[in-house]
């Protein structure tokens, strides 16, 4: 099981759930568990998001591995200038 | 400043860039110089609308006139056939069924000169329907606001919302309660402001020679910060298979996130395809600021909570930034990034994303975070006053630092925002005396940064020297930086290496060049493909040894034995290993491909001087220093080149720069002369001091620095001009007639 | 429509040409001559991308027609260093990374090379004003200045 992080507003489509527990070892599985179990966060998930893991980000890594021990936070899709 | 226990040879030495003497000669080949045999020269027709129905588009009479080769409206691409996330890029790119800004393209045409394409031009005939516009990101939110799609109802707003509207998207972040942080509050200040839509001012206007031929297959020369990403959008939005088409990229005159879109090279593609010959496109001055991708305007609400003795309690915050015709602004990034500097309990910032009559938006330099911290910084500054602390003091109070969890979500590990208030502490600036009409302002300011998709070669030549070929384009000197990072993992001369940027065919895909991405990622992929480039040395070395392969060290640019029992052989150095490549099983080369992460954020302090003209509302620009932190500066000149720059941006956008609008939608300034850019003569030297506070996810500690150098700037100018004009500013950018009416109302009032 | 023969000196060199009479020094150098050092970012006058010497004077290329080249003296950046050897200018830009994405280079080398031939000591604010026609968004100006400053000081010593 690792504890995951919605921004405010995605909350909001996961029934209001700040915080979500899923059972995933890496990212791939993560986004995955979450588009089932919470269909509202689908279309934001197919998008594109960023995940952060301990405070660094990833985009389109579905093979990082995450644990329970991990912090991990589901964030708008991280781009630049 | 910092510390970091590896000693460097050539990382952090000030080499001249591999690329410099062809730019300081002229024969740099950027976006508009290339030239191909039998080429046509492509333009546009423009909307002279903010909002129309294009109700019809007749081009026959254009088309037969003789020197005219090729004619493309909305029509000539094929939407059914491009992807879903393209949709918007396509009718950007040419107009659909509706024109929803001034400059929004609607024909083009490929004529044999510039004179018979013009003349073309004026045959086309369009029958618009106009309709009513908006320009104004308030107005624009207004229950009764024209709509300009029928179809977009806000997203990530719950409940659903049952009608259309302008707001395209709704972003809320934050932790804690911020009702039970205001309770504790002893001095709350909100206010509200305005910032201005800038353009990021790139010199070189966007620019591409297309090359289609008969058989379906196609190259494209242009100046872009990711021909790969233009490579894969064009063929989408042809219906091309992606190794068809060939993007190279030229040399890029500017881009700060303003060219990591399409906009003529579809275009291009297409009358290149109908002509059958090369067609080149060259966008206006005037085109660029019509029709390119400028960044928000904003309206913006921010409340803050403290303690009399300045620990922050609760912070507030509500963004709406005009996202342009199809609300693409950076409004989420503006609301992560706005509190993002300080250790907060309770933070809540709520945004949302506005579409209105105007060009559409891309980035530019630290998306959305300039305005936030506008907005932020100045109640900042307007606190500590109120509480009677010094400004960097207050700062350091409540920064943020490594455990503290951020306002966006994540908790952060090494950062260095303390360390670059201590540093402006400690700079003779901060304490220098000021003059009648004169005031200092401080801001602080962060940005994200990010790695991305990168795959780089490495080729070891028979002579010891090295090419090294990346795929992301050399915006502001990379190519030195990727070339000592090499000098440096190797060990070898950083003269011996040459870096070239590659088309889209001789690599693997690479990201576009964020101003920030660049040195982080290709770097890290290099630093990977010197290793690997190593390792096979180290084999080589072995075998011509006849020793195993654990048994051989690299150290200093040589291989050597491991050790006493692993026999006695004289080093190997680099270049013997080389020259052998062909006897000891041919060419050596490293390789890398990754999607890069372990980016490191980035914090800097600003600090600026200026004195108000009481007569006309001028500001002068007296002294200025920029802090930040580079993690590891691989070529501090370009470091220190990056933070001028960043701040002369900032500059501009707090004093001058401005979209101006028209009653009737139409921009009033589309020229340099009058959207006031920097000139050398309105700026002092800009000071900078870099703060290295190591990037655990880099092998050098490297952070991004190309992008939090603009995020400071405003707040610190307003926050001087406020102190020398004696009244708080909160809309940009400080004219002289902002300025002196906001000093007129406040002696009135 | 029908071109102008235009007889003119660039770079030392004679040179002959065909252009339109609307067409201007720019497009000619750049399109026809293939001189593409000169540069267009705005086509008004208002960033000096495209600054040339025109009979010893500095002005925009593009400001100016092409048919108005007959019988004069045009410099470009393609005239500004002698055979394998770098103006100092050149080399005092490269030396303080006065460039990063360098489309303004050629036009700041140009003008500046103008101004030092005028006054080979100048003082910042005068340097800054000279060059307040040359547009400049990567650097803040802050190494170019610099850079100019020392091409002076080395250019007198040499003198
Ligand atoms: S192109 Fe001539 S001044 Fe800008
Ligand atoms: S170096 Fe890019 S505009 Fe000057």
């Amino acid at each position: 099981m690792v504890k995951v992080m919605l921004w405010g507003s995605l909350a909001a489509l996961a029934e209001g759930k700040p915080e979500l527990e899923i059972e995933a070892k890496n990212i791939k599985q993560l986004l995955q568990r979450l588009a089932e179990d919470h269909p509202g966060l689908k279309p934001v998930l197919e998008k594109g998001v960023s995940v952060s893991i301990d405070g660094m980000m990833y985009n389109d890594a579905w093979f990082e591995e995450i644990s329970s021990e991990n912090e991990i936070c589901i964030l708008p899709r991280i781009e630049g200038g | 400043m910092g510390k970091q226990d590896r000693d460097f040879k050539a990382v952090g030495t000030r080499p001249l860039r591999p690329d410099g003497v062809e730019k300081v000669t002229g024969r740099a080949k950027f976006g508009a110089d290339l030239s191909a045999p039998g080429m046509l020269v492509g333009r546009f027709l423009r909307s002279p609308h903010a909002h129309a129905r294009i109700r019809s588009i007749d081009t026959s009479k254009a088309a037969a006139l003789p020197g005219v080769k090729a004619v493309v409206t909305g029509d000539s691409f094929d939407i059914t056939k491009v992807s879903s996330g393209n949709h918007d890029t396509l009718a950007n790119v040419m107009a659909r069924d509706k024109a929803l800004y001034e400059g929004h393209a609607v024909a083009a045409i490929a004529a044999i000169s510039v004179s018979i394409a013009r003349k073309a031009l004026k045959l086309i005939e369009v029958d618009y329907e106009v309709l009513p516009h908006v320009t104004d990101v308030d107005e624009a939110m207004a229950a009764d606001a024209p709509l300009l799609h029928e179809n977009m109802f806000t997203a990530n707003l719950t409940p659903k919302p049952t009608k259309p509207s302008n707001i395209a998207n709704f972003y809320e972040f934050g932790h804690g309660d911020i009702e039970a942080g205001f309770a504790k509050a002893d001095v709350i200040i909100e206010r509200s402001f305005k910032t201005a839509a800038t353009h990021q001012g790139y010199i070189e206007p966007h620019a591409c020679l297309a090359n289609m031929t008969q058989d379906g297959q196609g190259e494209l020369w242009c100046c872009t910060q990711g021909h790969f990403m233009v490579r894969n959008v064009c063929a989408d939005l042809m219906g091309m298979e992606i190794s068809k088409l060939r993007v190279t990229a030229s040399e890029i005159g500017g881009g700060f996130g303003g060219k990591t879109t399409v906009f003529i090279d579809p275009v291009a593609l297409m009358l290149s395809k109908l002509a059958g010959k090369p067609v080149k496109i060259v966008m206006s001055r005037e085109e660029v600021f019509k029709a390119s991708g400028p960044t928000s305007s904003t309206s913006m609400r921010i409340k803050i909570g403290a303690t009399n003795d300045g620990r922050l309690t609760a912070c507030e915050g509500e963004f709406n930034y005009q996202g342009g015709a199809y609300a693409d602004s950076p409004v989420q990034f503006g609301a992560m990034s706005a509190f993002a500097c300080y250790d907060l309990e309770h933070v809540k910032t709520v945004g949302y994303d506005v579409a209105a009559n105007r060009p559409k938006n891309v980035a530019y330099r630290a998306p959305g975070a300039p305005m936030a911290a506008f907005a932020v910084e100045s109640v900042m500054a307007e606190m500590a006053d109120r509480l009677g602390l010094d400004q960097l003091e207050f700062r350091l109070k409540n920064a943020a630092t490594e455990g503290t969890r951020s306002s966006y979500g994540p908790t952060y590990n090494s950062v260095g925002l303390t360390e670059t208030i201590k540093a402006a502490q400690s700079h003779d600036h901060y304490s220098a005396p000021l003059g009648a009409n004169q005031g200092r302002g401080i801001a602080s300011g962060f940005w994200f940064n990010f790695g991305g998709q990168t795959a780089v070669s490495l080729n070891v030549q028979e002579d010891g020297t090295v090419n090294v070929t990346v795929g992301t384009p050399d915006i502001g000197g990379s190519r030195a930086s990727m070339g000592l990072m090499v000098a440096e993992e190797l060990g070898i001369e950083y003269d011996n290496i040459r870096c070239i940027i590659a088309d889209t065919s001789s690599l693997g895909y690479n990201d576009v060049t964020d101003g920030s991405r660049t040195t982080f990622s290709s770097g890290l992929a290099l630093i990977n493909a010197a290793k690997d480039a190593k390792a096979k040395m180290c084999a080589r070395a072995a075998r011509i040894w006849d020793i195993p392969a654990e048994a051989v060290e690299w150290k200093d640019g040589c291989v050597q034995p491991a050790g006493a029992n692993a026999g006695e052989f004289e080093p190997m150095s680099f270049a013997e290993i080389a020259a052998n490549a062909d006897n000891t099983g041919g060419p050596i080369a490293g390789h890398h491909e990754i999607n890069a992460s372990g980016a490191g954020v980035s914090f800097g302090t600003h600090m600026v001087d200026v004195e108000v003209d009481p007569d006309t509302g001028y500001v002068k620009i007296l002294r200025y220093t920029v802090v930040q932190d580079a993690g590891k500066a691989v070529h501090p000149a370009y470091v220190e080149g990056q933070y001028q720059g960043g701040a002369v941006q900032g500059i501009g956008w707090a004093l001058n720069e401005e979209y101006i609008y028209g009653e009737d939608g139409r921009l009033q300034n589309a020229g340099f002369l009058d959207y006031r850019m920097p000139v050398a003569s309105d700026l002092p030297m800009i000071d900078t001091v870099i703060v290295e506070v190591p990037n655990p996810g880099h092998p050098y500690g490297v952070r991004g620095v190309g992008e939090t150098s603009i995020v400071p700037p405003m707040a610190a100018i307003a926050n001087a001009v406020s102190q020398a004009a004696g009244v708080r500013m909160t809309e940009l950018p400080m004219s002289p007639p902002r300025v002196l009416k906001a000093m007129d109302d406040a002696k009135g009032g | 429509m029908t071109q102008t023969h235009v007889s003119t000196t660039i770079n030392g060199d004679k040179v002959e040409y065909l252009c339109e009479t609307d067409e201007t020094l720019l497009d000619v150098l750049r399109d026809t001559l293939s001189l593409t050092g000169s540069k267009e970012g705005c086509g008004s006058g208002d960033c000096g991308a495209c600054s040339v010497m025109l009979d010893g004077r500095l002005v925009c290329a593009c400001l100016v027609l092409g048919v108005e080249a007959q019988d004069r003296k045009i410099e470009t950046i393609e005239g500004m260093a002698s055979g394998d050897e770098l103006h100092p200018l050149q080399q005092k830009f490269l030396e303080h990374a006065a460039l990063q994405c360098g489309i303004c280079t050629p036009g700041f080398l140009v003008a500046a090379k103008a101004l030092l031939d005028e006054n080979p000591d100048p003082t910042e604010t005068e340097v800054r004003y000279w060059l307040a026609g040359n547009l400049c968004r990567c650097t803040g100006y802050d190494k170019i200045i610099r850079a100019v400053m020392d091409a002076a000081t080395e250019m007198r010593g040499q003198a």
